[in-house]
């Protein structure tokens, strides 16, 4: 394998782990804030890339599909969340869990009933359907802008933390949650517009995607477990740990694809290498996080609470 | 004397709060020695390292001669540090029987047993009964946990602690939210449990403590300021600053 | 939980002893099982022994689950990992022309150890919701692995040529559907010991204090990975009649969905009681199965029938018919 399909590779994988912190940065807010878990995070994803894929089918504008993911998950985020799921912020986990589990089947078959069961392909806009050219080697374009956006919500993300009133509440009810009440903030708008932030950004993954996957039924499952690994890795709760859990487990996870199989062939005789090849090749993040949690079993980074 | 349990240069801290602040204590076998303390001066804190639940910054404790700070709860348990809890932590759903049981076969080797029903296991139920019927709760032996009076629990919470024949006793708060007449009850048991086991005791009805206690030893904001016995506590005027004055406040 | 609710040896809603109304129910509902091959033989219907050994097949799984979360509160979202295990044990040794089913049972076993300690290991280092991650995370990559085993059918599985191999009786439907029925009650009346035991008492106890059980002295860790090793073996053994019953073994089985479901089942029926994730799994199964035929979107009505019974059926419909009886063991 040449340093340069590595490179091309490698930068597949932080392309997939911006996508992954998209994701992870919503579901372990949520849960970091109101010990919330929402398994239909990953159908979020999925109605993202659905609305993209109609505003973009209505109005032939990438930047309004884009911004249709974002807003429209982000408006269906703050609905579920102050029409149903506050009731069970409350509940226990298992429940949490099972009841968000109903509401993914429930998603997966409405998307089903309106969209129909085959794939919806959506194009790429025309000024990124082009390779660029990075260090010499040609990659393409849209790739590039992906991970521009992550990095840019991260960066975004970063500064709403540290830097405004909100996540001072936000740090704040991370650490302890009654005190933020006793601060005579109202905690229920808050953990809204956390829980609908969170969503958004999972409809931004969702309408990302949409160009280099097929919007489907269901796209949001494989993805959903891919981040909640991601959580794990990082520590729950913590943004920083889902950032690098994110960015630790693209990588891993797409070099894993490409370049295991291809040690394979090169230590193992073709047969034996072309018939454990697929299935080992998907292994290396699950891997890592046995390794992982084996040495820190709350995560890289655990959030402290009292 | 030598001591049953001996604490040396005890520390916890808290981000910039120190908690426990260099300890130091000794248990000596057949006395209760008592800690008493302002609310929020370290108590179950200390309690909660003794027993391995709160990892410790510094010092170091042992028991005997064995030091202990390396070994987990359970271990520290089956060597002997028996303890009850402030806040009940009885299992509701278990019989007292049951709640008993499990104490005391934490004692007696492992529990891989798979077949044998354990209220039918006569080793274990035997010496349950006895722990049962000194803590008077023979009569409601078989009743849930869940099902038992306020004070009743409090008195199944001690004999959980008993059940684990534990050399040293850490005690916190047994009479806390109990009525004058179960107070009184549970002072009677403490003398005459008084000598069998070096006991450590946190509590804060003072009557209790005088009529217990061989020594005391106050905690203030973590730190130890006095150590001596009860007659001397009272006219100590540091003490009486920190601590006497507000003795009215419950926790 | 709210343990502090229950009453001791009260009445049921029904006014009949609570030990003698769940006796009642568990009769008829063996008898109604019982009817089924009958049923199937008389009116040449096999399609019901395939529907009701399905419930079987998933009451045997949801009361090995249970066994794992109502017992020992552990919130595995990955149990269908082992009824897939299960299933490809099967069909990968009858693909290699082994053909015994003592040899298929005992592969069974000794592979789902092989996947269980390890992953409960290291799964038992966390708590909490990270467990419930970490199984589903790890059930999703056994997943993958057979998803990736071209030769055994990649995710278009395998079918099973030879059943396993039990004489005379081999592939015989009514003999498979009678022998899960004797493994299901087998398997109810091992639980019902272990549950009464010592390991049981310990058991139950970390589920509800796992801080009191380490004060007298025991440390949870290892009575926890035994127990979700039972509940493993239990769950690969419901594979095992699985891929008999339907010559066939998917990657499918192990969908992470199923696990859910098989949680629901659990739920459903009551966390925490014995016979509860029988009742669960059949009804359940029945439910999904009326809805199919009402229409093919039958999962938007489903969905939302979970979050109903999630949010209003907490005790299960095995606790509908008297007090919990999970603190006490047995009946």
């Amino acid at each position: 394998m040449s340093p340069e399909l590595l490179f091309i590779q490698a930068l597949n994988g932080l392309q997939f782990g911006v996508l992954l912190f998209l994701m992870a940065a919503g579901l372990t807010l949520v849960f970091g804030i109101m010990s919330f878990i929402n398994l239909a995070h990953g159908s979020l994803y999925m109605f993202g890339a659905y609305f993209a894929a109609a505003a973009y089918q209505a109005t032939g504008s990438f930047l309004v599909s884009v911004g249709a993911g974002f807003c429209g998950v982000f408006v269906l985020g703050a609905l579920i969340d102050r029409c149903g799921f506050f009731v069970l912020h409350r509940r226990d986990h298992l429940d949490q869990v099972l009841a968000t589990f109903g509401v993914v089947l429930f998603s997966n078959e409405v998307a089903r009933m309106i969209w129909g069961a085959s794939p919806i392909f959506m194009e790429l806009p025309e000024s990124m359907a082009d390779s660029i050219s990075l260090f010499g080697l040609s990659y393409p374009a849209y790739r590039i802008l992906i991970i521009a956006v992550g990095l840019v919500v991260a960066v975004g993300l970063y500064l709403l933390i540290e830097r405004t009133r909100i996540g001072m509440l936000i740090r704040a009810g991370a650490s302890n949650r009654s005190m933020v009440a006793a601060l005579g903030v109202n905690i229920g708008w808050l953990n809204t517009f956390i829980f609908a932030l969170g969503a958004g950004l999972a409809g931004l993954a969702g309408a990302m995607v949409g160009p280099i996957l097929s919007v489907q039924p269901g796209m949001g499952d494989p993805i959903l477990i891919t981040t909640l690994v991601v959580i794990v890795i990082g520590g729950i709760g913590s943004i920083r740990g889902a950032f690098l859990g994110a960015l630790v487990v693209g990588v891993v996870d797409t070099l894993g694809r490409t370049v295991m199989p291809f040690v394979l062939r090169q230590s193992l005789d073709p047969e034996t290498a072309n018939t454990v090849g697929p299935a080992l090749s998907s292994l290396a993040v699950y891997v890592l996080m046995a390794v992982i949690l084996a040495l820190k079993p709350d995560g890289l980074f655990p959030v402290k609470k009292r | 004397m030598k001591p049953l349990l001996s604490i040396r240069g005890l520390v916890k801290r808290y981000g910039g709060l120190t908690v426990t602040d260099h300890v130091d204590l000794d248990i000596l076998p057949g006395e209760v020695h008592a800690i008493i303390g302002p609310n929020g001066a370290g108590k179950t804190t200390l309690i909660s390292q003794i027993v391995g639940e709160v990892t410790s910054d510094a010092g170091s404790i042992a028991l005997g001669d064995r030091p202990i700070d390396s070994l987990d709860v359970a271990q520290r348990a089956r060597a002997g540090i028996g303890r009850s809890y402030q806040i009940t932590s009885v299992i509701p759903r278990f019989t007292v029987l049951e709640n008993v049981i499990l104490a005391v076969q934490g004692c007696r080797g492992h529990a891989y047993r798979f077949w044998t029903p354990v209220v039918k296991t006569l080793a274990l139920t035997s010496r349950a009964d006895e722990i049962i019927a000194l803590l008077g709760l023979s009569s409601r032996r078989d009743d849930p946990a869940a099902s038992l009076s306020y004070g009743q629990q409090r008195q199944l919470e001690m004999a959980m602690a008993l059940a684990l024949e534990p050399q040293v006793l850490l005690l916190d708060e047994p009479m806390a939210g109990m009525g004058h007449g179960e107070t009184s009850h549970m002072v009677d048991l403490l003398l005459r449990l008084k000598g069998r086991y070096g006991i450590l005791l946190i509590e804060h009805d003072m009557d209790a403590v005088f009529r217990l206690a061989d020594r005391i030893s106050v905690l203030f904001y973590g730190k130890v300021i006095y150590c001596g016995d009860p007659a001397a506590v009272k006219d100590n005027p540091q003490v009486r600053e920190a601590y006497l004055g507000d003795e009215e406040v419950p926790e | 939980m709210n343990s502090m609710t229950h009453t001791h040896g009260g009445q049921t809603l029904l006014g009949m002893g609570k030990g003698r109304l769940r006796v009642a129910v568990t009769v008829v509902l063996t008898g109604l099982f019982l009817l089924v091959p009958v049923y199937a033989g008389v009116a040449g219907d096999s399609y019901s022994l395939i529907l009701f050994g399905r419930v079987l097949v998933f009451a045997l799984a949801a009361v090995g689950l249970n066994f794992a979360l109502g017992y020992g509160g552990m919130v595995s979202l990955g149990h269908a990992m082992y009824l897939g295990l299960g299933a490809y044990t099967v069909a990968i040794l009858s693909h290699h022309g082994v053909n015994s089913g003592v040899v298929h049972l005992l592969a069974v076993g000794a592979v789902t150890a092989v996947l269980a300690v390890p992953v409960g290991f290291i799964a038992l280092r966390t708590q909490g919701i990270a467990f419930i991650m970490i199984t589903l995370a790890f059930a999703q990559m056994l997943f993958f692995v057979f998803v990736g085993l071209k030769q055994y059918g990649g995710d278009e599985g395998l079918t099973i040529a030879e059943l396993s191999g039990f004489g005379a009786l081999t592939a015989n439907k009514t003999a498979l559907y009678l022998s899960m029925m004797v493994a299901l009650g087998l398997a109810l009346a091992l639980l019902r010991r272990v549950v009464a035991s010592r390991f049981g008492l310990v058991l139950r106890a970390t589920r509800i204090n796992e801080r009191r059980v380490r004060a007298v002295g025991t440390s949870p860790l290892g009575y926890r990975l035994v127990g979700y090793v039972m509940s493993a073996e239990l769950c690969a053994v419901a594979g095992y009649f699985l891929a008999n019953l339907t010559a066939f073994a998917s990657p499918a089985y192990m969908a992470w969905t199923v696990s859910g479901e098989l949680i629901v089942m659990v739920l459903l029926g009551g966390t925490g009681t014995l016979v509860g994730p029988v009742v669960g799994a059949a009804v359940f199964l029945l439910l999904e199965e009326g809805l199919k035929a009402l229409t093919d979107h039958w999962m938007a009505i489903m969905g939302p029938v979970i979050v109903l019974i999630v949010l209003f059926l907490k005790d299960g419909l095995w606790g509908l018919l008297g007090d919990g009886e999970s603190g006490k063991g047995g009946h």
